[in-house]
């Protein structure tokens, strides 16, 4: 039996007197896909943002890629793709720049930027300021930083807002489901976002209301989650 | 936890500030130079004393929150911070008024200690609109902290600086309790305990104060959660018990069985 | 161009097969950053120029105010200073804005990298700055108000300048950093870092008094010199164990 790649236990995080997340449990086979769903507010960014260590469960165990947060985030940092509501990038530099600054900081080799330029289909444009890009070539961008290190665990927080069918599929093999790696993916859709997932999680107020192999689920049962 | 003692910390303050009071005016010997004004020396410097004295306790009660991430820490360091302030506010009140009576002006550059006050009172005085400007409380308590390491350290560095610089031309007054006969040094350390206790016992009501609000809150919303019908917190009232929920069982949707 | 490693490996991840956990080095880290932080200035110009500016409008508002031709000796010193400063400030503020807004922090801390790096980048940063605002504001200023020759001068100012840049750059990072994520954050920055600065402003006002004088011209007395070095090294000192601290979320 293999560790899992992801595992959380009694999870709280919490926001003052507030708890965001109460109570999270799960556990992630490696290689798998985890799709979140709940309503705004839920808890799913907190969620995905304590596995990406950059918050700190204020309670219960967390242990990603084998490692244990936050006692040893150093050792899951670089392992890990994470791609947030804000495409953590510099307006005011290209494409390849930031792409750039990204390789070293991560020690990755600068052939791998202009490859994932090609794979995201933005060469033509990697040396104009990202302020000039639309939207969803933006998102292409962030999504090639995200998997610029060859990550193991992707953490994905509805990478697909602003795209278009046509850049849904470009990124299929960067971080859909045939990418080899573990995945963690919030969405909205209910219909959409159980396709390709192998266990699903429904959030509600930050506790779990839901946890099951995507399988036994129907998209009632997702936006039950939303009443 | 927070209340205990509360009572007899204030009896002793009431006890001490009474003994010095007393000592001040009916004890302490007149000044040639100054006269009565002088008097003012037994509760200015002390104050001083105190206060800075708060300020660093703040920073080192701060660096305990930042190695425990136990916001209990940053409470205590908030309200001993908070204390000083109000403290250093009435140190120079108290220095201005003696600077007016002893050489006729309202604020005089020669007194390094005034001086140095003066700096640290408006670095402190931000103390509070960062805290409020700051909206996530832990990261709030955080940043607090932060600020108070930084300014606590700052304080005797700013001391020494600003005494550094200052010109001799007046003769300080302020020097140490070494040169003060007897009658005047013992008001003076009577004074300072007093001052002292003072200080203690309001961080203790402010704190005490707090902690209550606090677990009133906690009570509240266990007790809002608990009320059937409420939707408060989400759970609704088909999971009124905040304990966690089975996993691999789907509470929301019935007759389904989990993989 | 590969990491080289400096940290112990993890557990051996589960799934891919792949190099445990390494931490890429610090001092290209600090370069990486530094680039980037020097290309993004270089594109949109925002600090150095409003610096520069603000220095020179300042000292001709100063030479209305004053309704002088020419200061010397500790005047001259004191409006020095307080124009170097307020010029600081501005560069202060805008620091970490951009990493700020535009979801930098993030984009950092998800990063196998030391924290510490950042740090450092951002003070070596604000150094630079510094450095091209007083080759542009100190000749002015030579040029505008001073009345004594700055010639000779110079080996004190530059010692001076260089011990004073070092404290406005780490008390500089520290406060933006501190500010930087606050509602207030233009206001908070200038409110925090004047009394921080004042040690500074007494130790070089102090140091560059004996200098900017025609007649008996002096040294920068030591002791100024050694106050502003050891103001420094505490402030870096505390920089250092608290950064961290203000990076998480």
């Amino acid at each position: 039996m293999t560790t899992p790649a992801v595992e959380v236990s009694g999870l709280v995080r919490r926001y003052g007197e507030r708890e965001v997340l109460s109570g999270v449990e799960l556990a992630l086979e490696p290689g798998r896909t985890l799709v979140v769903f709940g309503p705004n507010g839920a808890g799913k960014t907190t969620l995905l943002r304590v596995l990406a260590t950059l918050l700190r469960p204020h309670a219960g165990t967390v242990r990603v890629l084998g490692s244990a947060i936050p006692e040893e985030d150093w050792a899951v940092r670089g392992r890990v793709g994470f791609v947030g509501h804000e495409p953590l990038l510099y307006r005011e530099l290209t494409a390849r720049e930031n792409l750039r600054f990204h390789a070293r900081l991560h020690g990755v080799a600068e052939d791998r930027v202009r490859e994932l330029l090609d794979q995201v289909a933005l060469t033509e444009r990697a040396d104009e300021p990202l302020r000039t890009l639309s939207r969803g070539m933006v998102q292409r961008v962030a999504v090639a930083r995200a998997v610029l290190h060859e990550p193991e665990l992707l953490l994905l927080d509805e990478p697909y807002a602003n795209l278009d069918p046509a850049a849904i599929e470009l990124l299929a093999p960067l971080i859909g489901a045939s990418c080899g790696c573990t995945r963690v993916l919030c969405s909205h859709d209910p219909s959409g976002g159980l396709d390709g997932a192998d266990v699903v999680l429904g959030l509600r107020a930050g506790r779990p209301a839901l946890l099951a192999q995507a399988g036994t689920l129907a998209p009632e049962d997702i936006t039950e989650l939303y009443r | 936890m927070y209340g205990k003692g509360l009572r007899s910390l204030s009896i002793a303050t009431v006890v001490a500030m009474s003994a010095a009071l007393s000592l001040v005016f009916f004890y302490a010997p007149l000044e040639a130079e100054q006269g009565f004004l002088q008097k003012i020396f037994y509760v200015h410097v002390p104050l001083a004393i105190i206060s800075l004295c708060g300020f660093v306790i703040g920073g080192v009660l701060a660096i305990a929150h930042l190695r425990t991430r136990d916001a209990r820490w940053d409470y205590r360091s908030y309200v001993v911070i908070h204390m000083s302030l109000i403290f250093a506010l009435a140190t120079l009140i108290t220095g201005s008024i003696w600077a007016k009576g002893s050489w006729g002006h309202w604020w005089v550059w020669d007194e390094p200690t005034l001086v140095s006050f003066l700096i640290v009172f408006l670095l402190y005085a931000t103390y509070q609109p960062l805290r409020f400007a700051i909206e996530d409380p832990e990261r709030q308590a955080r940043y607090a902290s932060v600020f108070a390491i930084t300014a606590g350290a700052f304080v005797p560095l700013n001391f020494i600086a600003v005494r550094m610089s200052t010109s001799f031309l007046h003769p300080r007054v302020l020097g140490s309790t070494s040169n003060l006969p007897g009658p005047m040094a013992l008001t003076f350390l009577v004074s300072l305990g007093a001052i002292a206790l003072l200080f203690a016992t309001l961080c203790k009501y402010e704190l005490t104060a707090k902690h209550t609000r606090a677990q009133l809150r906690a009570l509240r919303r266990r007790l809002a959660a608990e009320t059937p019908g409420s939707n408060r917190d989400g759970a609704g009232a088909r999971s009124a018990a905040p304990s966690a929920i089975p996993v691999s069982r789907p509470t929301a949707a019935p007759a389904r069985t989990s993989g | 161009m590969s990491a080289a490693t400096s940290t112990t490996p993890a557990a051996p991840a589960a799934g891919r097969e792949r190099p445990a956990a390494t931490q890429t080095a610090f001092w290209p880290t600090v370069g990486a950053l530094l680039r980037k932080e020097l290309l993004v200035e270089l594109r949109t110009l925002e600090s150095v120029p409003a610096m520069s500016l603000f220095a020179l409008s300042t000292y001709v508002v100063f030479h209305f105010a004053l309704n002088r031709g020419s200061v010397e000796g500790d005047l001259a010193a004191g409006i020095l200073w307080v124009t170097l400063l307020f010029a600081a400030i501005l560069g202060v503020n805008r620091l970490f804005v951009a990493d700020a807004d535009q979801g930098g922090f993030d984009g950092f801390l998800l990063a196998p990298v030391d924290r510490t790096a950042l740090l450092l980048a951002k003070v070596l940063t604000l150094l630079a700055y510094l450095l091209v605002l007083e080759l542009i504001a100190v000749p002015a200023f030579s040029i505008l108000l001073l009345g004594a020759p700055i010639g000779p001068a110079l080996p004190g100012l530059i010692a001076t300048l260089a011990l004073a840049d070092l404290g406005i750059a780490v008390i500089g990072t520290l406060v933006a950093a501190l500010a930087v994520r606050t509602r207030a954050r233009d206001l908070l920055g200038p409110l925090l870092a004047l009394p921080l600065f004042v040690p500074i402003v007494i130790g070089a006002a102090r140091a560059t008094e004996p200098l900017l004088v025609s007649a008996h011209r002096g040294e920068p007395a030591a002791r100024w010199l050694a106050t502003l070095a050891v103001y420094d090294l505490l402030f870096g000192l505390i920089a250092y164990a608290l950064f961290d601290f203000l990076l998480e979320d």
